[in-house]
């Protein structure tokens, strides 16, 4: 079992799937949907094997698959996982297989194109996940590009071609500088040990002055940031996810955005920890902004599925506050939230799929007090809603209040900022579950509504147990990154140290060349 | 020996001098001109004049090498005219013109 | 049993569960019975505790129990622990029993609606909730029964959802709750940041390294009393318990009066030992809080819905529990918790099964002459509107009392506004006394829901025990507290005593025994004053309260409650949703995505533009040619010349 590349199998397993679809005939939907249901349910099986074999409480990766691959270049196939990723990576495989069973009813056209760019899209953001040389990063990164962009084009609503191409184009530019600073980088590795290498490992180990360390960090950060999305890189989100078919939109939501943070948290800290702790101040309040702004656009939207989108903006700007916070309280709070967000906004817009699947509008107005013909369906949203709202007891608020602890012991006055956060956070959900659900039905159309099915309710209640179980108790996912969070902590810690002492080393220098003269 | 004649001694100068003259004779022509078949003439001087220069210099170096050259370059000029003007003729055979400035359908 | 002190949430916990998995084929009755079976088991717990703690000494009273760990992160090592101790009992003791009574009573005031199986399982919930809060051994366990009792409220308040008001109600409900929270952890992150610790008896023990004054605790204790105003209805946040009346009447009572708005009391009574190094914060408290209890009682002069009148009152009693922790007398404040959960829930449940019996009418001018037809509803009500306005030998004497002698003590003005207020207290509950239940019945005018008139009878029985109950309780429950100079049982004051080691009282006795016999005196003199002007008004000239459109000037604005809501929309709701507005359009629309587009524009008109050179024509390529070829050999020739 060790030494199974287990983590290759699972990043190419859709592949093999890829290469099966390709000999069922696509005039069978169900066949390709149930194959496809199989199939990402047997690559997330396979992921749960991960949990058993992986060691907790320690900061090392593990499962470490080295081939040297381009060697003249030092280009390596690096993957590895630790306490960080190890979550993320199952998040995914589960995420995928969510998505494939809610896409039953949601996509009736070219139903095998679909299923191959499921897989496709899955391929690239396992290997995001486990890589760890800088070039392969990029390649899986990059890899996630088209079929998310085929996803919302083809399947998308009546805007999907601007929202495919803007989300396309943006996230590629962004990017770009990435590459460039990875070749860069790689080219300081030969420069100091004399062998060229894009693995992180050996990146790690370089020493960079702080002054090329902020444009390199930036441009990482560029590249981040978009994903995230970090204010005022969000724009295309909004257009995005609400264009998407459902499963798109769980996919991006739940998976894609955590890619931004996951870059952060593994490379920018580790690889310019000076630049981190400079920059941690700007990159604070910049976040602050999100979760305030993100909240605020939420209030006034008028259809559903942007006003998500936008709460997404505002929750990625506490995981973003979480992680500049640099100590354990903030960074554990994110990464665990990075999770948590990814189950309960992943239930926001599978459960604004099932509705819209319905009614075929995303209007807030169309509807109102469908809590009567739908008390199930609304039960499920309430649960979503106040996990989205952390409300204690949900997995929201375990997330959010290491968050805002965090944050607030770095920066008081962000903190409190921040902290406002919860009050518009609740304003915008429960006015939107009173317009949708709450008061008489006005509209003749919900008379007509049926309440969800038990395939609707199958992919819900796993979301709504864990919704649960992280929320009463979480230390068992804590327990898995709190050494490679400290490990983190401890690489940036020191640079705040650093700041002080740095004025003694020339205090001595001058007083001995005074001695000379 | 022969007196009274002036005789210009004809140096290497005044082949390549030659060669230049014909050379931009043929580029403007190239430039110039709308009809596509004196176009092709043009290019032929152009070639020439190159032609002419090879030799001169060839001679001028004492070594045949140039002169090989000029072997090859009017086969390729003959080759080139040969597929030029067969193309030449199927365009006409569509745009009923060879008016160079008229055959624009490969605007970007 | 103490080990097991887990069960105490752990039962209405599984009432939840299992009522909200399978009430709908429980129906109403059988959810009913789950749910007050359930609840009163956590009460029979509570009171084995209560009796094995008895049998300890005074010093051995504090027992943790810890189950897991919860959120362990850096500082923050938070577990999911109860604490026994004299305060937390007193309180679990008040919210188990007179919750479980008002399970029963919901038995009967809720049949017939065919959905109350839910009512039930968030009943169970908020007592879940509630408990958490209150048994809790740190402040993240507090939280969490701070907002679930926020959630239970939202849920409860809302529970007539098809109606505009519930919905309203709820949210707003909600969202003012969670303004409150955002102070509360605003002091929980101080807090941690300070001491580095949420556990109680750590700060309790930290805190003795603290001076008296320092700036840090007077942030903390502030902060944290902003979250306490959100909860227990104080100025400014005090907007959403008027309208949660939305509910149904014994979420009222329950949620609104005898439990959850309570929780902001017993949080700075469990924190006292950090509250008595902040005198400052203490002022703010006591004023604050008589403020509120003179205000509200203003409002609840003059409003007719029969609970808006119970609702003012109750934010008008919990400015005195206020008023007295801000004077340094918790215990007294957590008395008057005691005897108004008892007197205040009766009056509710009173004012409940009077709704019941007039088939949901709530407007007092439509009653009257009821005094007949509901005979235990009104001896009832009578003994809760007595209790209430500080007749001696009722429970709301003795604790309003102790709470205003102590006031006096720390501050005489203050004293005057609360004593004001007692003498409104006094009229306006008994107006309410006499309209609803003498004269003659207004009813007639207005008929039932169901359309014939089935008559005005009294409530089941299920309804009227615990009434009867409650009243008992309220009659006989100030003897838990008689002051030292009235003594003459010599038992003491068992309720100061008992929650002696518990909390930290800290009010200043200057003024001698006389004085306070004075000041009692005063009280009841001022209780006699408002009951005559009622009995005045309402009783001999059978004077009614008028129309809506009859109000004029003062009492106008006073009736439409200083039109506070109104200001708070416009100044808050309004203006940060329009503000958002324009934000999204102006901003994010008009120059962020702007700027986004604007670049692609510019680079489609980039590309537009070079496409210009791209003639198709032949000599333009070869002028282009020639031309860089050119300018190729001038470069060439001036750079190596």
């Amino acid at each position: 079992m060790e030494s199974l590349p287990i983590l290759s199998i699972i990043t190419f397993l859709p592949l093999l799937g890829i290469g099966i679809i390709a000999l069922i005939p696509g005039k069978n939907k169900n066949l390709v949907h149930a194959f496809i249901t199989i199939f990402t349910g047997i690559t997330f099986l396979i992921s749960l094997f991960l949990i058993n074999a992986f060691k907790a409480d320690t900061s090392g990766f593990q499962f470490i698959e080295k081939i040297n691959w381009i060697p003249s270049v030092g280009i390596q196939y690096f993957m590895g996982l630790d306490g960080i990723s190890i979550y993320l990576v199952i998040l995914t495989t589960f995420l995928t297989f969510i998505a494939s069973i809610s896409a039953y009813t949601a996509i009736e056209i070219r139903v095998k194109e679909f299923a191959i760019t499921l897989l496709f899209l899955e391929v690239g953001m396992i290997g995001v996940f486990l890589a760890l040389d800088l070039f392969l990063f990029y390649i899986f990164w990059e890899l996630i590009l088209i079929p998310m962009y085929l996803m919302i084009g083809i399947w998308g609503g009546k805007n999907r071609l601007y929202a495919s191409l803007k989300f396309f184009l943006y996230t590629l530019a962004g990017s770009t500088l990435m590459l460039l600073a990875a070749i860069y980088m790689a080219y300081q590795v030969k420069l100091q040990t004399g062998q060229m290498s894009f693995s992180l490992l050996d990146m790690q180990a370089l020493t960079l002055t702080p002054k090329i360390q902020t444009p390199l960090f930036l441009a990482f950060a560029l590249a981040f940031a978009i994903k995230v999305p970090y204010f005022p890189f969000h724009t295309w989100l909004p257009d995005a996810h609400t264009e998407a078919p459902t499963a798109g939109s769980v996919i991006l939501a739940g998976v894609l955005l955590k890619m931004g943070t996951y870059g952060f948290i593994r490379f920018n800290i580790p690889l310019f920890p000076d630049a981190t702790v400079a920059l941690a101040p700007f990159m604070s309040i910049l976040a602050v902004v999100g979760i305030v702004y993100g909240a605020f656009m939420a209030l006034v939207q008028t259809d559903v599925k942007r006003l998500v989108a936008y709460s997404s903006v505002s929750h990625m700007g506490f995981i973003m506050l979480g992680i500049f916070a640099l100590n354990e309280e903030g960074l554990n709070g994110a990464v665990l939230q990075m999770l948590n967000h990814g189950i309960s906004t992943g239930m926001l817009f599978l459960l604004v799929g099932m509705i819209y699947e319905r009614r075929h509008t995303r209007m807030i107005n169309e509807y109102g007090g469908i809590a009567k013909k739908m008390p199930i369906f609304a039960v499920y949203t309430m649960i979503a809603m106040l996990s989205s709202i952390a409300l204690p007891g949900t997995n929201g608020f375990v997330g959010e209040f290491l968050i805002l602890s965090g944050g607030f012991l770095r920066d008081h006055a962000l903190g409190i900022i921040a902290t406002s956060g919860v009050i518009f956070g609740a304003v915008y959900m429960l006015w939107m579950y009173q317009r949708v659900f709450l008061g008489k039905i006005v509209k003749k159309e919900n008379e007509e509504l049926t309440d969800l099915n038990f395939r609707e309710q199958f992919i819900l209640i796993p979301l709504v147990v864990l919704i649960f179980a992280i929320g009463v108790y979480p230390g068992y996912m804590l327990k898995t990154f709190k050494e490679p969070v400290r490990a983190l902590i401890e690489m940036t810690s020191a640079k705040f140290n650093d700041e002080n002492t740095v004025q003694k080393p020339n205090a001595t220098i001058e007083t001995s060349v005074e001695k000379k003269l | 020996m022969a007196a009274g004649l002036n005789v210009m001694e004809i140096t290497q100068t005044h082949y390549i001098v030659l060669s230049v003259l014909l050379f931009c004779i043929g580029a403007v022509g190239v430039l110039v001109r709308r009809n596509a078949i004196v176009i092709f003439l043009c290019v032929e001087i152009m070639l020439n004049a190159v032609n002419i220069a090879l030799v001169a210099f060839s001679r001028g170096l004492d070594q045949n090498r140039g002169e090989v050259f000029v072997f090859f370059v009017i086969a390729v000029a003959a080759a080139e005219s040969a597929i030029g003007l067969s193309l030449l003729i199927l365009l006409y055979r569509q745009k009923r013109t060879l008016d160079v400035d008229e055959i624009n359908s490969l605007k970007g | 049993m103490i080990e097991n002190v887990w069960l105490i949430t752990a039962l209405p916990l599984a009432g939840f569960i299992i009522i909200g998995l399978l009430g709908n084929r429980f129906g109403e009755k059988l959810s009913g019975i789950i749910a007050s079976l359930f609840s009163s088991l956590a009460f029979i717990v509570t009171a084995m505790i209560f009796i094995e703690v008895l049998t300890k000494e005074e010093s051995a009273r504090k027992i943790v129990v810890k189950l897991f760990d919860w959120i362990v992160a850096g500082k923050i090592n938070a577990s999911v622990a109860y604490q026994i101790d004299p305060l937390s009992l007193v309180m679990t003791l008040v919210v188990t029993g007179v919750g479980s009574l008002i399970h029963f009573y919901s038995i009967g005031y809720m049949h017939g609606d065919k959905l109350s199986a839910k009512y039930f399982a968030y009943l169970n919930l908020f007592m879940f909730s509630m408990l958490n809060l209150v048994l809790g051994s740190n402040l993240l366990i507090m939280f969490l029964g701070w907002e679930g009792v926020g959630l239970c409220s939202y849920l409860l308040i809302g529970y007539y959802y098809e109606t505009k008001e519930a919905g309203d109600a709820g949210k707003k409900a909600f969202i003012v709750n969670r303004i409150g929270d955002f102070g509360f952890l605003i002091g929980i992150f101080l807090i941690i940041f300070v001491f580095g610790t949420l556990d109680f008896s750590e700060l309790e023990h930290l805190a003795k390294d603290h001076h008296s004054g320092e700036l840090v605790i007077f942030w903390i204790t502030l902060m944290l009393f902003i979250g306490a105003t959100g909860k227990s209805a104080q100025i400014p946040l005090y907007v959403w318990l008027p309208d949660a009346m939305a509910g149904p009447t014994p979420v009222s009572a329950l949620i609104h009066a005898a439990t959850m708005v309570t929780s902001g009391v017993y949080m700075l009574a469990r924190l006292s030992f950090l509250y008595v190094k902040a005198p400052e914060t203490m002022f703010i408290i006591c004023i604050i809080g008589a403020l509120t209890a003179l205000f509200a009682a203003t409002i609840g002069m003059l409003q007719n819905d029969i609970k808006k009148v119970l609702a003012y009152s109750t934010v008008s009693q919990l400015g005195y529990m206020f008023m007295g922790v801000g004077a340094g007398a918790f215990s007294a404040g957590i008395f008057h918790v005691v005897t108004h959960a008892f007197f205040k829930a009766l009056l509710f449940l009173g004012a409940g099964s009077v709704i019941y019996a007039m088939h949901h009418e709530q407007d007092i001018r439509n009653m009257g002459g009821l005094r007949k037809k509901l005979p235990i509803t009104h001896i009832t009500f009578l003994i809760g509107t007595l209790a209430i306005a500080g007749t001696p030998l009722f429970s709301g004497f003795f604790s309003k009392d102790e709470i205003l002698w102590k006031v006096f003590n720390y501050s005489p003005a203050i004293w005057v506004i609360g004593a004001t207020g007692a003498l409104i207290t006094s009229y306006y509950m008994f107006r309410l006394y006499f309209v609803t239940f003498y004269g003659e019945s207004r009813s007639h005018d207005h008929h039932g829901l169901d359309g014939h008139d089935q008559g005005v009878h009294e409530s089941p029985l299920i309804m009227t025990l615990p009434l009867i109950i409650l009243a008992v309780l309220a009659l006989a429950g100030g003897f838990l507290g008689i002051p030292h100079i009235l003594d003459i049982f010599h038992s003491g004051n068992i309720i100061e005593e008992f929650l002696h080691h518990s909390v930290s009282d800290n009010a200043v006795v200057s003024h001698g025994k006389y004085m306070e016999i004075l000041l009692m005196g005063i009280s009841v003199l001022l209780a006699f004053v408002g009951f005559i002007f009622s009995y005045k008004l309402f009783f001999k000239n059978k004077g009614i309260p008028r129309k809506d459109e009859e109000y004029a000037g003062l009492q106008k604005t006073v009736y439409n409650k200083y039109y506070i809501d109104e200001i708070y929309n416009i100044a808050f709701v309004k203006s940060i949703y329009h503000f958002a507005l324009v934000l999204w359009r102006a901003f994010d629309v008009f120059v962020i995505d702007g700027i986004v587009n604007g670049v692609a524009r510019l680079l489609k008109n980039l590309g537009q533009g070079m496409r210009e050179t791209e003639t198709g024509v032949v000599h333009d390529y070869m002028m282009y040619m020639a031309g860089g070829l050119v300018s190729f050999f001038v470069l060439l020739f001036l750079f190596y010349l």
